[in-house]
């Protein structure tokens, strides 16, 4: 058995290699169009400029994972984003409310359109695809309806400051020092949580990788962040957007991962039977889960909104696809019950380098469809191809610990019924 | 043996041979050189724990495994076979049945015995043959249904005939059998092994995969004991002048786990308490038609440390009683109700139930009890999450310990409780469902079916916990399809048939008969019918 700590280290990679893989691609990405647009890709500029363009899409598919980790899907958000947009738009002027008044009002109104998408396929049991593509249509003609076919514009600068603003500037040696400042402090955070969870693993005798893994991990990701932070600093800084990503992110990893409340979400989208069976009110889990959807959908329509400095009736188009080919890239299992809010954000930035690098080299959109087709095909395909191989790779090392061989090998003879003529749980 | 043969048996050469068959998995041997022979017209039983290789070595023969991914030979009639698929050993006259059945509800019966071969004429389906054929093949099987009959209304025991039915339209040889009767009751059962001696007079050899050890030594003419992957014996049945066969179940469990097993159910220890748990008129409607009563006045008790085991057929309604009971899984509770140390108790909801100290293992671990893609540590604590948090913050060091300590609690085989469920044997499954439920401290257990489909030395582990639970004060409430289990394991047996007690008899004083007779006892002719009342 001397060779069992090596086998559990590549299971464990192999287990996450969809992450790793990913990560893995991003870096590629970056590299590949950071040398094809002669090194316009990482400039400040630009960096800045892909924060703001996929901060929308990003808080989208934070929401979408959520959604699809439960086990179904939400074609809505893109006319969410619009209906809300517009609406906050219409408040601001005609009505003359002050953004402090609009924005929780109009998360109010996402939640609402939530709740009642949520309600449908919660408590009547309509699939969700039927009811968010109803709520395609119908939250597009109510975008429609309430513009009245045209756009408003311009808006107040409060909310276009919240949407492309910046923290406030505090300059040394021409840099950014609050983003300096809040890099360090983050590469500080991040280094410590890594750390603290692998001493809990070890206390507890988890899987735990080598130690040499984890001071490369947490070292690669404190230069990752520090440079980011150096590269932000060198132009306006860290925008206010990245900073409610930022909080986003880790707030909806930690719910996810450690709280009870994320875990009822996992159990509801890996098997409602077994999860209604244990306790968990699968259908009140369902509906919030689509209640923040809607949320996350009116706080995207607010920053697309105040970024654009318009509400037009076309805004958000295809928003809804660009999330879930990020929850998909990401990780996500159409299944239900498998995804992280890390990996939905890794899928979006690969959507959003590829989209930013190929408009820097000058690709058409039509290569730029094509080519963003492809990728979601074979991130997925790689899923698949790679989880099958980890299941058989993984079943055929189960050997007990010092025993027999009882019990281990090939499970093909695992006895399962999977029915019999009475009941079902139909819960 | 019999004239109606596809081709007349060369006297003396086995219809199967397979020879020093080796499979490797990276990193296991499956199969470690099994030779087995299996003459024509015979039933062959093929026995051994989970893991021995049974189902990879019927996997190897039915070309789910192709040629060239084992090392072997197989004969069929005496010709080298190499089957690159399933499609060949099929058309070669093998078929094989598994667990999981292969129909297709929505479609008729006629149209799945006829699936993929369809009685067609350019590509149009000719209805006519298509289901006087049909009609012969059910007649055959003995299933008096009509070929129109979606297979979504038939129970399971109807669907394994049709299956049958398939197999034969496809004038199979060889039939394999993958633990037919895993799911079904002892009248079903007992059908279709008598169908399997039938079709063995006629002709068509069985190779038959099962646990249950009464109905190989009833039915087969010969055992093939596998362990570890290897061939350890075959024994020869022969029947004496009154039909007693030469080997009994003690030789075969011998063979299975390579030593003695002195006994088959743990010792009862521990005192019996005064009543706990007290049922009264609990009566549950199906969930889409309010009329119909599911279960009817069910009263009982089970007291601190006793073990109740409840019996019926299947439709007798112990399922719909214990999930209505436990949280309204199942139907709607017309009334009822029940009391836990004279106080009444709430178990409207799982979660109330939960609370209220009820846990219950359902019968489909699979998909009721786990989920499979999740690892141990989290099924472990899945009803019980406010036990491993404080404030909705999950203690992911806390929630390691509680699995690993209950892991170890269960005997569960594994690396450890990052490892995924699915990827466990179903023995090992079913000790971790256990696990989940005893996680949430429970005062009444209700178990059902919790030694489905698992092998001898698995359900001897469960029997010793389900034991030690009871000597620690527990309440459990045993549902069973096994007889000998019950009898073996029960302080009391309730007997329940269409929605109704219909019996109580002690433990020690039980028998088989009995039960069966209390079983059955508004028995008309639709109790024997294949087709359960739903």
């Amino acid at each position: 058995m001397t060779t069992r700590p090596l086998t559990l280290a590549t299971t464990l990679i192999r287990a996450n290699a969809r992450q790793y893989g990913m990560a893995v691609a991003l870096v590629a990405i970056i590299v590949l169009f950071q040398i094809l647009t002669g090194g316009l890709l990482l400039t400040p500029l630009n960096v800045t400029n892909l924060i703001m363009q996929n901060s929308y899409i990003l808080i989208l598919a934070i929401g979408m994972m959520l959604v699809i980790v439960t086990g179904h899907i939400d074609l809505s958000v893109g006319s969410v984003v619009a209906f809300t947009g517009a609406v906050s738009a219409i408040m601001l002027t005609s009505w003359g409310l002050p953004t402090v008044v609009v924005v929780p009002a109009a998360l109010l109104l996402g939640a609402l359109i939530g709740a009642w998408q949520g309600f449908w396929v919660a408590y009547v049991r309509v699939p969700a695809f039927i009811v968010t593509l109803a709520g395609m249509l119908v939250f597009r003609g109510a975008t429609l309806a309430v513009l009245g076919g045209e756009s408003i514009a311009p808006l107040p600068t409060s909310l276009r400051n919240m949407a492309s603003g910046f923290l406030p500037d505090v300059e040394v040696l021409g840099l950014h020092l609050p983003t300096l400042l809040l890099g360090a402090a983050g590469a500080a955070a991040v280094v410590w949580i890594q750390w603290r969870s692998r001493a809990r693993d070890l206390r507890h005798e988890l899987p735990t990788a080598p130690t040499a893994v984890t001071v490369l991990v947490s070292a690669v990701t404190a230069v990752v962040i520090m440079v980011f932070a150096y590269v932000l600093a060198q132009y306006n800084g860290l925008p206010l957007v990245g900073l409610l990503l930022v909080a986003l992110i880790a707030g909806y990893s930690f719910v996810m991962r450690s709280t009870t409340a994320g875990r009822r979400v996992y159990a509801v989208g890996g098997s409602e039977q077994a999860a209604a069976l244990s306790g968990i009110r699968t259908r009140r889990t369902t509906f919030w889960v689509f209640v923040n959807m809607g949320v996350l959908s009116a706080l995207a329509g607010l920053v697309f909104t105040g970024r654009l400095n318009a509400a037009t009736p076309g805004a958000g188009t295809m928003f809804e696809l660009d999330a879930i080919a990020a929850a998909f890239i990401g990780g996500a299992s159409a299944a239900g019950g498998v995804g992280t809010v890390v990996g939905a954000v890794v899928g979006a930035l690969v959507m959003g380098v590829l989209n930013n690098g190929m408009s820097l080299i000058g690709l058409g959109v039509d290569w730029q469809q094509l080519i963003k087709g492809l990728v979601l095909l074979l991130a997925v395909a790689f899923d698949i191809y790679n989880k099958r191989r980890v299941t058989v790779g993984r079943t055929l090392d189960v050997r007990p610990p010092g025993g027999t061989a009882r019990g281990a090998g090939p499970k093909a003879d695992d006895p399962s019924p999977s029915g019999e003529g009475g009941v079902r749980a139909g819960p | 043996m019999s004239e109606t043969q596809t081709r007349p048996a060369p006297t003396g050469r086995p219809l199967l041979l397979m020879r020093d068959i080796r499979k490797e998995f990276p990193g296991v041997r499956a199969l470690d050189g099994v030779s087995l022979s299996v003459g024509h017209g015979s039933v062959h039983a093929l026995m051994g724990e989970n893991g021995a290789g049974k189902s990879t070595l019927m996997k190897v023969l039915s070309g789910v495994h192709p040629a060239g991914s084992y090392d072997g030979e197989i004969l069929v009639d005496g010709d080298p076979c190499a089957f690159a698929g399933v499609a060949d050993s099929e058309r070669a006259g093998i078929a094989i049945i598994h667990q999981e059945l292969a129909l297709v509800p929505q479609l008729s019966v006629g149209e799945n015995i006829f699936l993929g071969h369809e009685r067609a004429r350019r590509g149009v389906v000719d209805w006519g043959a298509t289901h006087a054929e049909a009609r012969a093949l059910l007649r055959r099987v003995g299933l008096d249904e009509a070929p129109t009959t979606p297979v979504s209304a038939l129970s399971v025991g109807a669907q394994q005939l049709v299956e049958i039915a398939k197999a034969l339209a496809k004038r199979v040889r060889l039939l394999i059998l993958d633990e037919p009767t895993s799911a079904l009751t002892e009248v079903e059962s007992d059908r279709l092994l008598d169908l399997l001696l039938g079709l063995r007079d006629e002709g068509v050899t069985c190779i038959l995969i099962s646990h249950k050890l009464g109905e190989v030594v009833r039915v087969s003419d010969e055992i093939t004991i596998l362990r570890d992957g290897r061939a350890v014996e075959t024994l020869a049945v022969e029947r004496g002048e009154d039909g007693t066969p030469s080997v009994d179940e003690d030789r075969i469990i011998r063979g299975m786990v390579g030593r003695d097993l002195d006994q088959r159910y743990p010792e009862r220890v521990g005192e019996i308490g005064g009543t706990r748990f007290e049922v009264r008129d609990w009566t549950v409607a199906h969930p889409t038609q309010p009329g119909r009563l599911m279960v009817d006045g069910v009263g009982l008790t089970v007291r601190r440390g006793e073990v109740v085991g409840l019996a019926g057929l299947m439709g007798a309604g112990r399922t719909e009683f214990a999930m209505n009971l436990f949280g309204r899984s199942y139907g709607r509770r017309v009334r009822g109700s029940l009391t836990k140390d004279g106080e009444e108790l709430d178990t409207g909801t799982v979660a109330a139930a939960i609370r209220g100290g009820v846990a219950y293992v359902p019968e489909d671990r699979k998909t009721l009890g786990l989920i499979l893609d999740d690892d141990i540590r989290h099924n472990t604590t899945m009803a019980a999450l406010d036990r491993v948090s404080s404030r909705g913050v999950l203690d992911p060091g806390l929630e390691a310990v509680e699995a690993a300590r209950m892991s170890e609690r269960m005997r569960v085989r594994s690396h450890g409780t990052t490892q995924a469920v699915r990827t466990l044997s179903g023995g090992n499954q079913q000790k971790v469902v256990l696990g989940k439920w005893l996680f949430t401290r429970p005062e009444l257990l209700i178990l059902d079916e919790p030694t489905r489909g698992i092998d001898v030395g698995a359900k001897y582990e469960i029997y010793l916990i389900v034991r030690r639970l009871a000597a620690e004060g527990a309440c459990v409430l045993f549902i069973s399809s096994e007889l000998p289990e019950l009898l073996g394991m029960c302080d009391r047996i309730l007997t329940l048939c269409e929605g109704r007690i219909t019996g109580e008899v002690p433990g020690e004083e039980a028998d088989q008969e009995t039960l069966m007779r209390l079983m059955t006892r508004t028995g008309d002719q639709d109790r024997t019918d294949p087709r359960s009342p739903r």
